[in-house]
């Protein structure tokens, strides 16, 4: 069971409370019309999905209905951090993981 | 190869069964092989098969990191089933099935499958809708499938309850009857001891850790025991297909989830048939040991530890107490996670890559298991081909940049 902080209640709560939504940071194409069909797949579809630390989206179902974004080791499941969207993550993988 | 039959049995019991073939050699990798394929499990040791008994390419390697079927071929819940929505999917899965009835016979290893039918429940009027249309595509593609109503269902699984008193009543059901089970272990070792005797080397303990290239041509794969070469890699690493498109420099449209299952203390004889529900969300079989296996979603974050959460746990067995209120008091004996790698649109992924000589089966999703041998079939046959099987065709990845997708989500059993 993870338990997580939501930065928006600045509460620990369980897992069921939430909901994951997938990777964070994907930015919608700027303009639509001139993006080609490969940018178009990219943006739908394409996702990181790395062995290790991986920002996500998630959503407080069952709390504030708010959305906010973790950075979670995807093997060891722990959480090193939860931000508002918006925010820079402090941990990445480039910058290295506090240990 | 050694011949199993009923005589080998009785003519080894005088030696107290001490003389038996080793199954498969254990050689050292050469330094060059036609073809590689990374994944000793179910999947990449149909694929060795069939590369040698159909294509007669025998010079093949299996590269695996852990123990042949080690990964997902021991973590799934046996279960095969063709009846899918679209076109494209059902024929790939009923090619599959076609192989199934005749596997035993084919590899001259028992893999015990059994025809014990699966029914889809549907505890809705959109339940049932999906499953009216769902069972006329079927037919109208010649695979078998029935729509049942309630009596039938009863008369089928009397230990189910099909009342009104429960939170989702079961409305009816689809009934696939070729449908059934396999044992998992035995569908890795038949491959592997067939490809084996077909001369293909099968190389454990011998973890691919890069694919080496030149420009944009494979030369073969870094593995923790060398450099081996060869033409064609073809990698079919369930769980792990990102991390090893990440080593060949390009991205896959995947997401890796832990599924779990579990199964409960042995017992008589009590379900004969494979139950599955999307409302409620769980299904169950019985083994052929006694034990229920169960499983039910995945969790809906990424992961690569290989095990699953509380939360799923506990929504699956409310989901098989709903349908059973009489197992309410087995006990669980085992639970265990495998990584499935997902894909948008709940269809595999068996497709050339940016790379030359590269190509990957990968993506399968909760539904792997029930296509080994028809996807190392066509895998083999894109492989030797160096193009895609034409019923490998429509899932190649460029479906996720023309918009071609296969939208399989409904059929799949499982929600992802």
């Amino acid at each position: 069971m993870l338990h997580i902080y939501c930065p928006h209640c600045a509460e620990t709560r369980e897992e069921e409370e939430f909901r994951p939504k997938g990777e964070a940071h994907i930015a919608r194409p700027v303009e639509p019309e001139a993006t080609s069909d490969e940018d178009w797949g990219n943006y739908l579809f394409f996702r990181k999905n790395p062995r290790g630390l991986h920002h996500e989206l998630w959503y407080h179902a069952a709390g504030c209905r708010k959305f906010f974004n973790v950075t979670r080791d995807t093997v060891s499941y722990q959480i090193l951090e939860t931000y508002k969207v918006g925010q820079k993550p402090s941990v990445t993988a480039d910058k290295g993981a506090a240990k | 190869m050694q011949h199993y039959s009923g005589f080998g049995l009785v003519k080894h019991a005088l030696s107290y069964h001490e003389n038996w073939q080793r199954a498969w050699r254990n050689p050292t990798p050469k330094k060059k092989y036609d073809v590689i394929v990374v994944g000793g499990g179910g999947h990449g040791l149909a694929t060795a098969y069939y590369l040698a008994k159909e294509h007669g390419i025998t010079n093949v390697a299996v590269v695996e990191k852990g123990w042949l079927g080690g990964g997902n071929t021991a973590r799934n819940t046996t279960i095969v089933r063709s009846n899918y929505l679209w076109d494209e999917a059902a024929w790939l899965y009923e090619h599959a099935m076609k192989l199934w009835e005749g596997l035993s016979q084919d590899l001259n290893y028992n893999v015990m499958y059994s025809q014990r039918g699966v029914m889809n429940l549907g505890h809705t009027l959109q339940d049932m809708r999906d499953i009216h249309r769902r069972v006329n595509a079927n037919r109208l593609n010649g695979i078998d499938g029935e729509v049942l109503d309630v009596k039938q269902i009863q008369e089928i699984v009397p230990i189910m309850d099909c009342s009104k008193n429960t939170r989702y009543p079961i409305m009816g059901a689809s009934w696939q009857p070729r449908g059934g089970v396999a044992r998992h272990d035995a569908v890795a070792w038949g491959f592997a001891r067939g490809a084996d005797a077909l001369g293909v080397d099968l190389l454990q303990q011998t973890e691919v850790t890069g694919i080496r290239k030149n420009g944009n041509k494979v030369l073969g794969v870094e593995t923790t025991r060398g450099f081996i070469a060869a033409d064609t890699v073809g990698v079919v690493t369930a769980g792990n297909s990102g991390v090893l498109a990440k080593m060949a420099g390009f991205q896959l449209p995947i997401e890796s989830h832990p599924l779990q299952a579990l199964v409960s203390e042995p017992m008589k004889p009590i379900l004969d048939t494979v139950v599955m529900s999307n409302k409620v969300h769980g299904y169950v079989s019985q083994s052929d040991k006694g034990d229920l296996v169960i499983g039910a979603g995945i969790d809906g974050y990424n992961g690569y530890g290989q095990r699953g959460s509380y939360a799923t746990i506990e929504h699956t067995l409310q989901a098989i107490v709903e349908m059973f209120p009489m197992f309410s008091r087995v006990r669980m004996n085992r639970q265990w996670g495998g990584i499935v790698d997902t894909c948008p649109d709940a269809c595999p992924i068996i497709s050339a890559t940016p790379v030359g000589g590269l190509f990957f089966n990968c993506g399968w999703g909760t539904g792997g298991f029930k296509a080994t041998p028809g996807s190392g079939n066509v895998f083999a046959a894109t492989l030797a081909a160096g193009k895609a099987h034409p019923l490998a065709a429509p899932f190649s990845i460029d479906r996720f940049i023309s918009g071609k997708l296969i939208d399989e989500h409904g059929a799949a059993g499982v929600a992802h």
